[in-house]
């Protein structure tokens, strides 16, 4: 295990996460599944990128594409480029990659439930990654993991119990022990509180808010929840079919909205502060994965497509240095949504 | 004067188990008004989804009494409360689970009006339920497919015409969009409204998402380990919420606006236990108001405004 530990390139460039045209697809008997369809993207060091997207639009395939983690088969990657502090992901070796996975980026699971070895105590659990990364004994582990549990709000002396004896707030925090327990320097959270009661949900965000300045960790938030986007990230992508159709900064993406789509998943939500504004939601059914869109995926849903629609990739356009926008509609400068116009 | 077309008095569902009694619903009493939808909202195991089975008789509650258009339905025989059931369907959570996959989409919509000997002539049966499947946006073409073949939200399209078929007057939905991406979800709960003021139904509305409540809901009831805690139109419920728990509930939603100045109230621990509860608020353990006399006795639910009720010794301002 030993030459494991400083086999990774240390030098720290700007970004602590890069994608570069990525695509992946999963070859099924039945289909060809479209998963992830060239996508870019940078994590900046200490910032939380919110992926935000509904069922099957590739948010998940494209994190576990970072730690290798992608099944395969079926997941073929087709094509980019990943670079996690500098390390091209697709080039490392077996070793090399099991010496990033939990120490240079870690990952927490929607379901706690099912994410936590049953068997085993959550002490045991999380000394385990302790001990693959960092030169120490059990012993030293299983004080480190204790500490680690107070970190998360849980008394330490509950090391030596297992999941089933703990709720699914405080599995949720297990989880998170285990994940931070090496100090990594991307965290990426994959629906994390969408198991979780409101209450509790609060709880368990605010923990890793503290958790990530504490730590100074980089995170990757995935969810379908716009309010959770809100509290947690500074920076969104909003995924549809496998492409990021808007990237920006918090501010621009709540309030420059320029997707359609972006739009539609606003207008979705029940307007808290009118309660007799009527739902508008988006009209259709989510793309079909098995279609390899040559045009954009949204458009059959979306009311503002004009024909060039249905003939070619949106280009990708930028309105400041951090917003991007695929959308033909923008091709006239006089184009705009609805949502920011309703007064005028 | 409304009339209410369903009243619960003082429902109770205990479940035995190996550690003790569960009091799932504990005394739990509310009125709907014919045409109105009241929410019951509250988190895992807070006993929502047993109150609306219970009512339904789903599940036979212990004890309390349940008042449909005036006749008491807990005094039903099993023959009797079949009939009644026309009256009173029930929408389920999980599109997924909720279908028999062994049943084409029709025969799943035509199953209740064969049970219920609504019309006798097939082809009028036929015509009844392409008629539903207009009624709640499933295309023609899906008269033949199997569940498996459906998305999540044309299957609660399924779940939701199987419901109608027998042309209730009252409707449990029990988490009813919880399944679904936003963009469905919004698409279900406007058929929901459409077809509430089409055909005048009342609904129960079963969730734990506040938002959505807020939106649907004409009052909403809020639970808490077995027991209404505060009960109130929307409106005023989310104005003036005076139970400490439901301040800290309606402060916990995360807010699609990055403005929002609301400052999240934090609660201690977890819902505890409803296995042999202790004569004393259920709330007092992670309440940050809790007085001495919190602790002493469970208090009752009362009527502090006009339609606004609350059971907590302290209410906040």
């Amino acid at each position: 295990m030993e030459e494991n530990k400083d086999i990774l390139k240390t030098d720290q460039p700007e970004y602590v996460l890069e994608i570069k045209d990525l695509s992946i697809r999963y070859d099924t008997d039945d289909a060809k599944v479209y998963a992830v369809n060239g996508i870019d993207l940078k994590l900046k060091k200490q910032t939380t990128l919110g992926l935000v997207g509904e069922t099957g639009a590739g948010k998940t395939t494209t994190v576990l594409s970072l730690l290798k983690l992608v099944p395969d088969p079926p997941g073929v990657i087709t094509g980019g480029e990943i670079l996690v502090n500098g390390n091209d992901v697709m080039q490392l070796s077996k070793k090399e990659l099991s010496a990033m996975r939990g120490k240079e980026i870690a990952m927490i699971f929607q379901d706690p439930m099912t994410s936590l070895n049953p068997v085993m105590t959550v002490g045991d659990q999380i000394a385990e990654s302790i001990m693959i990364h960092e030169n120490v004994g059990k012993e030293e582990a299983f004080k480190m993991a204790q500490k680690m549990l107070e970190t998360v709000g849980i008394s330490g002396e509950r090391a030596v119990e297992y999941p089933h004896q703990f709720s699914g707030g405080m599995k949720q925090r297990v989880d998170i022990a285990i994940a931070l327990a090496c100090h990594p320097s991307i965290l990426i959270a994959d629906e994390p509180t969408t198991a979780l009661d409101v209450t509790i949900q609060a709880q368990v965000l605010k923990l890793m808010k503290d958790l990530k300045d504490q730590f100074q960790t980089s995170m990757i938030m995935i969810t379908h929840d716009l309010g959770i986007v809100a509290r947690t990230c500074d920076e969104v992508a909003v995924m549809y079919a496998g492409r990021i159709v808007e990237e920006g900064t918090l501010e621009e993406i709540f309030k420059k909205t320029m997707h359609p789509y972006t739009e539609g998943l606003f207008n979705s939500l029940p307007n808290m502060k009118d309660r007799n504004s009527k739902l508008k939601p988006i009209k259709g059914l989510i793309s079909d994965p098995t279609v390899d869109y040559q045009y954009c995926a949204f458009a059959d849903r979306c009311p503002y497509a004009t024909e060039k629609c249905w003939q070619e990739v949106p280009a990708k356009r930028y309105f400041s240095e951090t917003h991007m926008v695929m959308c033909s509609a923008y091709d006239d400068p006089e184009f705009h949504i609805a949502r920011g116009h309703e007064n005028g | 004067m409304a009339e209410n077309i369903l009243e619960v008095e003082n429902l109770v569902k205990y479940f035995k188990s190996p550690r003790g009694t569960v009091h799932a619903v504990d005394g739990v009493s509310f009125t709907i008004e014919k045409g109105k939808t009241l929410g019951i909202v509250g988190e895992s195991g807070c006993g929502k989804s047993t109150t609306g089975r219970s009512i339904l008789r789903l599940i036979e509650p212990t004890s309390g009494t349940v008042r449909f258009e005036g006749k008491d339905i807990l005094q039903y025989s099993s023959a009797q409360m079949r009939k009644m059931r026309k009256d009173m369907q029930i929408i389920f959570q999980d599109p997924y689970s909720s279908l028999n996959p062994r049943m084409t989409v029709s025969q799943i919509i035509m199953e209740p009006i064969i049970r219920n000997r609504l019309i006798r002539d097939k082809k009028k049966r036929e015509e009844r339920v392409l008629e539903l499947m207009e009624t709640v946006g499933l295309a023609e073409r899906l008269y033949n497919a199997y569940p498996h073949e459906l998305d999540g939200g044309r299957r609660q399209r399924v779940g939701i015409a199987r419901a109608l078929a027998v042309e209730p007057k009252f409707i449990v939905c029990d988490e009813p969009v919880s399944a679904l991406d936003v963009s469905i979800q919004a698409q279900i709960l406007n058929l929901l409204k459409e077809l509430q003021a089409k055909l005048g139904l009342t609904y129960i509305f079963i969730t734990h998402n506040l938002s959505v409540v807020y939106y649907f809901a004409d009052d909403i009831a809020v639970m808490y380990l077995g027991k209404l805690v505060e009960k109130a139109p929307a409106q005023e419920l989310f104005a003036h919420p005076v139970h400490p728990y439901t301040q800290a509930l309606l402060s916990a939603i995360p807010e699609p606006d990055i403005d929002s100045q609301r400052e999240m109230i934090m609660l201690k621990g977890e819902i505890t236990s409803p296995i042999n509860l202790p004569d004393a608020c259920r709330f007092a353990k992670r309440c940050n108001y809790c007085c001495e006399d919190c602790t002493k006795k469970d208090p009752e639910l009362r009527e502090i405004s006009p339609n606004h009720f609350v059971s907590c010794f302290h209410p906040l301002d």
